[in-house]
């Protein structure tokens, strides 16, 4: 370790070393790119386009948006904490399993989560067969109701998570302290967990709020009919079968609004807990026994029973077909894996870059962009980049590499946000340390940020590889007859009456999206010092 | 060594022009899939051609509008495959497509005439059923909207057989179309995105009915050996999808372009379609029509032409949609 000039360590944000410099340049030259790469396709869209007013529908469509985006959001963060509660303190066999799994259900194609929900919840699944066997009605999945459950069935895996991530992230010796004092869950709640939520919620919230904002799919199928209308599909139409570029761009532009205000809300809530380090120590405190646990344990099965059932149908419906694939399946599935760990890599080192600039100094304009692309309509997004990008080279070239840059840009919100709240936590506990220690630069990448940062960097990483696998939008818009990824192939087997097919090739493709994810994260949390 | 050399260009150069001129034409994605029509129709246009067919698949029959209006006059495809007739008079209001100047001689059940689109394939939209389930199925669509069966439907704002039902039910009922729509209401469990998804909700056990094509047992029939799906023969007639395809007026290919156009109307483009797009060919070929296909032959069928398909649409998706929205 290099001598300090003057022998003391020196102060936060020193400059002479630097590493805080570079931190920074690196977050900026990243949150343009990023601001570039989502505005400038809205910005085309909007050249090519002529005014346009929104109508009494679209209006109709943005408040049902709203209403379906809060519930879902809201519905999914309030039962996750009990759940992240219960997988926090309580140890049971398959419990790694248990947490592992809620990777699943956020990672499947849509309309495979859609049928593997019916399997379960619809007209003559699972729930209404169970009821009609002891004389009750049957009931809807379709409506509001079915397009909150679908998002939360989504949803409430990611939350559950980021929850769970939360509590992990309270030192034990808090814990051990609480106890010394003789504290009652009731205090352990308001004076540890209460400051936890109180930081992770609002981003979790967001997050998924931002997220079923731009839902079509999802909410028209079980929405049931015009009056699920959401803005992305006033989008889709706007772009399929009007051809008006303009409805198209405002309405993009007014997805981006609904997300910036609620980006302002989650801000103004959220505060910081400021536990300060830990020592790691694995030992937990001793978790409240009597009703408390017969209420965990009664929570841990109702959430493993929501998840697995549908998770159990779309295996269930995927195996006959196995045997009846295309040959096409098996390029198209390497394409889709070269483009998972692609935008993987890509977006776990940019996102970690914005989460380190601004743990080290709060920056609003950065984590402002950081959320943009989850605000962004991938049809717009997509329509945008084929207009930048048709003048100069035949789109159907640019299908792999702009799906790859498209999908780095999605999942990145979401590395972000799980990367932030430990990259605050580690700065604020460990950057004097590190500084009086001359640790910079890769050094400190490598002996500090990595390892402490292992566990949130796995599981995002995890998450972005196994998005990447499954989205679909932007690749149809600049699909080629050589292209076709997986999804696409889903798609297409669809299409063609071969549905056994089509379930073969979903199953396929979330087993190996699950893959993936598990080996991000078991990585991740192998390489966890804690 | 000054004539070898420009004896050696000009070797050069000859083997430039004789490269094998390329052909594109923009489909819809399950045109070119290898179990859709594309592959084998490749193959058989190549050996007339001396040319590079390539088939570029792009979402569904609206999705190639959008692209071919995105790329305006730049496009590199010579011909747009895969548009209906609900679609071909904006396709035509763009000014980017050239007349045919083919004669269609097609065995369409109505006349098909337009100066800029050849109709290549054809079918009924048709309510299909499962015949194990449902065995007296509805005979019209009052009758439909009086059960208490359950049916599942694509949205008109997203699908081209969602299109197609809000034109048959304009063309059958015109001015009563918003009543029928408020009676269908309470029949509708759900209104999806695509034909896939309706289509897989019906297999499913979702829903009784799904809105597909009179030609969809036959692909059980054929394909899986499946007897089990029937279509619903209703009083009021068949709207008709016709789809078609037109030469781009920008095209670096004419020649190429015109002699695919007339050769999408022989047997070598025809006989593929029926076991592989699941639709009537435009034109029977000489061997016939696979068994399976002549199970239900609506009396009558109804076609809105272009310019009243468009005319029409704004309206009666406002109708649709107050309808449904109640």
């Amino acid at each position: 370790m290099r001598p300090l000039p003057n022998g003391r360590p020196p102060c936060r944000g020193d400059m002479t070393m630097g590493g805080p410099v570079i931190t920074r340049l690196g977050a900026a030259a990243v949150a343009a790119g990023l601001a570039g790469f989502v505005l400038a396709p809205l910005a085309a869209l909007s050249l090519r386009a002529e005014g346009f007013t929104p109508t009494p529908a679209d209006w109709a469509a943005v408040r049902f948006t709203l209403l379906q985006a809060a519930l879902s959001a809201a519905v999914s963060t309030l039962l996750a904490i009990p759940v992240a509660r219960a997988l926090a303190r309580r140890r049971f066999v398959g419990r790694r399993a248990l947490i592992t799994l809620m990777g699943a259900p956020f990672l499947l194609p849509v309309i495979v989560a859609t049928l593997g929900l019916i399997a379960v919840f619809g007209r003559s699944g699972l729930l209404n067969g169970g009821l009609s066997l002891i004389g009750l009605p049957p009931l809807s999945i379709y409506g509001l109701h079915g397009v909150v459950l679908a998002h939360v069935f989504l949803n409430l895996p990611l939350a559950t998570r980021m929850i769970l991530q939360g509590w992990q992230a309270i030192p034990a010796e808090r814990f051990r302290l609480g106890q010394s004092l003789g504290f009652a869950p009731r205090d352990s709640f308001r004076h540890l967990e209460a400051p936890m939520l109180r930081e992770v919620l609002p981003g979790a919230a967001l997050i998924i709020f931002t997220l079923c904002l731009t839902s079509f799919a999802v909410a028209l199928t079980l929405g049931g009919g015009p009056r699920a209308t959401t803005v992305e599909l006033a989008i889709y139409q706007a772009l399929r079968f009007d051809y008006d570029l303009g409805r198209a761009a405002t309405l993009a532009g007014l997805q981006f609004l609904l997300c910036a205000i609620a980006a302002s809300a989650a801000w103004g809530l959220a505060r910081p807990a400021a536990f300060g380090a830990g020592q790691d120590r694995a030992t937990l405190p001793a978790a409240p026994g009597g009703w408390r646990k017969g209420m965990d344990a009664a929570v841990i099965l109702a959430a493993a029973l929501f998840l697995i059932l549908p998770l159990g149908a779309v295996v269930l419906r995927g195996l006959p077909g196995l045997a009846d694939l295309p040959a096409s399946l098996w390029p198209a599935t390497l394409r889709s894996l070269l483009v998972a760990l692609v935008s993987a890599t890509l977006s776990t080192a940019a996102a970690l870059t914005l989460a380190l600039a601004v743990a080290a100094r709060p920056n609003r304009l950065f984590d402002a962009v950081a959320m943009l692309p989850l605000a962004t309509s991938g049809l717009v997004l997509g329509t945008g980049l084929f207009l930048l990008a048709q003048p100069l080279v035949p789109p159907a070239r640019l299908a792999l590499p702009v799906t790859i840059l498209v999908n780095t840009a999605l999942s990145l919100p979401f590395l972000y946000r799980l990367l932030l709240p430990e990259a605050r936590a580690l700065h604020q506990g460990y950057d004097r340390l590190a500084s009086s220690l001359s640790l910079h630069g890769l050094a400190r990448l490598r002996w500090l940020t990595l390892p402490r940062l292992a566990r949130p960097l796995g599981f995002g990483a995890g998450i972005a590889a196994a998005l990447s696998m499954g989205d679909l939008g932007v690749i149809a818009l600049f699909a080629t007859d050589q292209g076709a990824t997986l999804p696409l192939v889903v798609h297409r087997l669809m299409g063609a009456y071969r549905m056994e097919a089509a379930a073969a090739a979903a199953l396929i493709l979330v087993t190996l999206s699950f893959a993936l994810f598990w080996a991000c994260d078991q990585g991740g949390r192998h390489a966890d010092p804690a | 060594m000054t004539k070898l050399l420009a004896a050696g260009l000009s070797v050069l150069a000859t083997t430039a022009m004789a490269e094998t001129p390329v052909l594109t034409v923009l489909t819809y994605d399950s045109f070119v899939s290898e179990w859709g029509p594309g592959p084998a129709i490749e193959k058989a246009f190549e050996a007339t051609c001396a040319c590079d067919l390539q088939f570029v698949g792009a979402g569904d029959g609206a999705a190639l509008l959008a692209r071919i209006q995105l790329e305006g006059p730049s496009s590199d495809a010579d011909v747009v495959l895969g548009l209906d007739t609900n679609l071909t008079a904006a396709a035509t209001a763009t000014g980017l497509f050239a007349p045919h100047g083919i004669t269609a001689k097609t065995d369409l059940p109505v006349p098909f005439d337009d100066a800029n689109f050849l109709p290549f394939d054809w079918g009924w939209f048709a309510f299909v059923y499962d015949n194990t389930k449902l065995t007296t199925p509805p005979t019209s669509f009052t009758d439909l909207a009086a059960s208490d069966l359950k049916i599942v439907i694509q949205d008109p704002r997203s699908s081209t057989p969602g299109l197609g039902l809000l034109m048959w039910v304009k063309a059958a009922y015109g001015d009563k179309a918003p009543q029928i729509w408020a009676d269908l209401a309470d029949n509708i469990v759900t209104v999806t995105p695509g034909w896939s998804e309706a289509y897989g909700l019906f297999l499913e056990g979702e829903a009784d009915m799904a809105l597909s094509y009179t030609t969809s047992p036959a692909y059980h029939l054929i394909a899986e050996q499946d007897a089990t799906k029937s279509a619903a023969p209703f009083s009021e007639g068949h709207y008709m999808q016709v789809e078609v395809a037109g030469k781009l007026a920008a095209t670096d290919q004419p020649a190429l372009a015109d002699a695919f156009l007339a050769f999408m109307q022989t047997d070598g483009f025809q006989a593929v379609i029926p076991t592989t797009n699941w639709m009537y060919p435009a034109v029977t070929p000489a061997a016939g029509l696979p068994e399976g296909f002549e199970s239900l032959r609506p009396a009558t069928s109804l076609l809105l032409s272009a310019t009243e398909a468009q005319a029409a649409r704004d309206a009666a998706l406002a109708e649709w949609q107050t309808a449904l929205s109640r």
